[in-house]
């Protein structure tokens, strides 16, 4: 994803050159990520919120709870939808249209460290059997874009579901009648993606706009509170061996806890 | 007849400048007896003239100019380059290859999709695209170093007045340093620290472009910077 | 037994399916504002670093981020004009921005809304100085509170300047409507769902003139001379917060080194007509 869809020689030689030299061309180590806000509860509207900041890359994650009909396969459980909008105004070279495949991804890696890791007590997004569920909408919200977009976006959506509530509703008679009440949305697990990528023979975290235009590989692992891994994703013209893997995963699993702290608020 | 704001005065496109006949300069439009502002800037008053400096405009290129810019389109002959501006710019194979050549000829051999490039602006064609050469001492393929992006208005200030800001940069840094009239500069430096202070001081150029004093606090600034990287 | 206060009796006759009038017993505003008072207003130019212009707006409750790009070459390049730039306009709202939650794909609302945005805004805009390109403004509602369109076009026209496309005045926004026979400026979601009309205005500030104008509801034509008159003093009220913004980039923010690389430099004076040295 560049400014302009071709990916300017001098930019790929310089970067490389700098990597190659331990640097990155903004000073940063390899392991170190830019500098990462989140700012919870700041629209209210939502049922949930966050603003997150790291770099220049610049998100909003709204949660809304709404209510609809649960899946035929599972009438006692809510539901998860998550959404990612790669904004016109995040990027020059984003058009406004149907979505890209990389907001799609974005949105289903996203998607799949909250389902797999079993976040929300979907049992508990039940309202009538069969009948009516919670729906809990997660819109990954772009307005900047500088990299990175799926370790912040990881990272801002359990902001945002920690601090979201639900309303309260009373069943008479098969029918629920909201009781103005709100409660806290149970957020069982915490996890957190953590992308890094290959240039080169260069491993690091936290690439900007420029290095992910230049990078051969991205391994996004989602790790949960306990070190355990949750979702792996890898994309990329590159392939990767064993041993580059397991590379990717321990430089991954260190930075975990650093990015959750930020996202639960520490 | 009256001018409306002092000398050097922040304005907004609608202010009115002038009231009554004067010779007007760029950023303004007369309208009735009245000479307005079109950007946000300085206005500039002399005895003939009003015009306004714009502190934030996007590139429009003149003939002369020389740009850096990169190849992002190749066909039948012609290069198409992006410099940043509302139209990208064209080169035919005569701009770019100074001996006769034969009509099949390689242009991949010269610059390729992806390429950097400094070229000068000789033309504009009948659709006012601008046309660019690389013929001439200093212009052609860029293959080192990085572009730092500036308000191509506050070019002028990072020259300074007959070079004298950028050859004390390039002086203190020991970097080399081209200039690109599209608000894009070339850095290509001994190291890392060195480069990067380049890139600290173009940043400051940008926010402080309209104050007064620059070139000898911008010299402090490096000064300060190459005594904390010791 | 003393009379409870009545509600002020109207003569105006509400069409049919309007919702009833709120029962209050004197036209206080449901925020204690005054009839012509804005609701709270703060922008900021230059939020978004990809944009060539951005401004961000809060109005009431309305969180709006506008970012332009351009001049900039047109695609398709058929849909060009040979003697001017096009103006785009696109209003977006985030699925988060409304209650209850809406699909991120455009409604008609919003198209209807980029239409009149792009006739608000051209007027100011000098079109026929960039032949054949495009300048396009993106609009994203993060939260709406009633007004978006006339909280759009006020960040629009910032982001433009913002840019340094050339134009010809800013254009300012307010809405005024109509609530049990009284006219009041700036009206909020509430005010918006229960009243009994809704004009929106856009004004070129300098030039004097009207750039949109609609209206829906029920108004006399005094009414709506009115209703205009004291929208365009809205857009005045507006016209000053925009020239803020755009002025705090440059103006009153003094040049200062960040801490890491020196301390603070002196507060510089006002620049003088001197040479730069």
């Amino acid at each position: 994803m560049s400014k302009n869809n071709i990916v300017s020689h001098l930019k790929q030689k310089k970067i490389s050159e700098v990597l190659s030299t331990g640097k990155r061309m903004d000073g940063r180590a390899f392991g170190e990520f830019r500098e990462l806000t989140i700012k919870r509860n700041v629209l209210y509207k939502s049922e949930g919120s966050a603003e997150v900041w790291l770099g220049k890359t610049h998100i909003m994650v709204g949660v809304k709870v709404g209510t609809g009909t649960p899946f035929e396969d599972t009438p006692n459980e809510g539901v998860l939808m998550t959404n990612a909008e790669f904004t016109p105004i995040a990027n020059a070279a984003w058009e406004p249209g149907p979505p890209k495949e990389d907001s799609i991804e974005l949105a289903r890696v996203v998607d799949r460290g909250l389902r797999s890791a079993e976040v929300l007590n979907t049992s508990e997004l039940n309202i009538i059997s069969g009948k009516l569920v919670n729906i809990v909408f997660v819109d990954l919200y772009v307005l900047n874009y500088d990299g990175n977009l799926i370790d912040a976006c990881s990272a801002g959506a359990i902001a945002a579901l920690m601090g979201a509530k639900k309303p309260v509703y009373n069943v008479v008679e098969k029918e629920a009648k909201p009781t103005g009440e709100k409660v806290p949305l149970t957020v069982r697990k915490k996890p957190v993606a953590i992308s890094v990528i290959k240039i080169g023979d260069n491993f690091i975290l936290d690439p900007t706009a420029d290095e992910e235009d230049v990078m051969d590989a991205r391994l996004t692992i989602t790790f949960e509170e306990n070190g355990g891994i949750c979702t792996i994703q890898k994309s990329g013209s590159d392939g990767l061996t064993v041993d580059e893997i397991k590379k990717c995963i321990n430089m991954a699993q260190e930075k975990a806890p650093q990015i959750r702290a930020k996202a639960i608020g520490d | 007849m009256s001018a409306n704001f002092q000398d050097r005065d922040l304005v907004l496109p609608g202010d009115v400048l002038f009231d009554g006949r004067i010779r007007t300069g760029e950023n303004t439009y007369r309208s009735q007896e009245k000479v307005y502002a079109t950007r946000l800037g300085l206005v500039n008053y002399s005895p003939d003239n009003v015009s306004v400096t714009a502190l934030s405009t996007g590139y429009v290129p003149l003939v002369g100019d020389v740009v850096i810019g990169e190849v992002v389109d190749m066909d039948l002959g012609e290069w198409r380059i992006d410099i940043g501006a509302q139209d990208q710019a064209v080169m035919g194979i005569p701009d770019a290859v100074d001996r006769p050549f034969r009509t099949d000829y390689v242009m991949t051999r010269v610059l390729d999709i992806g390429d950097t490039l400094i070229a000068k602006i000789v033309d504009f064609d009948r659709r006012r695209t601008p046309v660019l050469s690389i013929l001439g001492p200093g212009l052609g393929k860029v293959y080192d170093g990085f572009i730092v992006h500036i308000t191509p208005s506050k070019i002028p200030r990072l020259i300074g007045k007959k070079g004298s800001m950028i050859n004390m940069i390039i002086k203190e840094t020991g970097c080399r340093v081209a200039i690109g009239q599209n608000g894009r500069v070339l850095i290509s430096g001994p190291n890392r620290e060195r480069e990067a202070m380049v890139v600290k001081v173009i940043n400051k150029i940008e926010l402080e472009a309209h104050t007064s004093g620059l070139t000898n606090r911008t010299q402090e600034f490096l000064r300060k910077l190459k005594e904390i990287s010791k | 037994m003393s009379k409870k206060p009545i509600a002020k009796k109207t003569t105006a006759r509400k069409p049919a399916g309007r919702p009833r009038k709120p029962k209050v017993d004197s036209w206080k505003r449901a925020d204690g504002r005054a009839f012509d008072e804005l609701r709270t207003l703060k922008i900021e130019s230059g939020v978004l670093p990809n944009a060539d212009g951005s401004a961000y707006i809060e109005m009431g409750r309305n969180k709006i981020l506008a970012g332009v790009f351009g001049p900039r070459e047109m695609h398709p390049k058929h849909n060009a004009k040979p003697n001017e730039a096009v103006l785009r306009c696109r209003y977006h709202m985030a699925p988060f921005s409304v209650d209850p939650r809406r699909s991120p794909a455009p409604s008609r609302r919003d198209q209807e809304i980029s239409m009149v945005m792009r006739s608000a805004l051209e007027p100011a805009v000098f079109l026929e100085r960039y032949p054949r390109a495009s300048i396009d403004v993106y609009i994203e509602v993060l939260e709406a509170d009633g007004g978006t369109r006339c909280a759009s076009i006020n960040a629009a026209a910032v982001a433009l300047v913002d840019a340094g496309i050339p134009m010809r005045d800013l254009v300012a926004a307010c809405a005024v409507g109509k609530i049990e026979d009284k006219l009041i400026l700036d009206l909020g979601d509430y005010e918006d769902k229960k009243g009994q009309s809704d004009m929106p205005v856009a004004y070129m500030p300098k030039l004097g003139k009207v750039t949109l104008l609609q209206m829906d509801g029920e108004m006399t034509p005094e009414e709506a001379e009115s209703a205009l008159n004291l929208a365009i003093e809205g857009c005045k009220k507006v016209y000053e917060v925009q020239r803020e913004a755009l002025k705090k980039k440059y103006g009153i923010d003094q040049p200062q080194d960040k801490p890491q690389d020196l301390p603070p430099a002196e507060p510089e004076e006002e620049p003088k007509k001197e040479e730069e040295s």
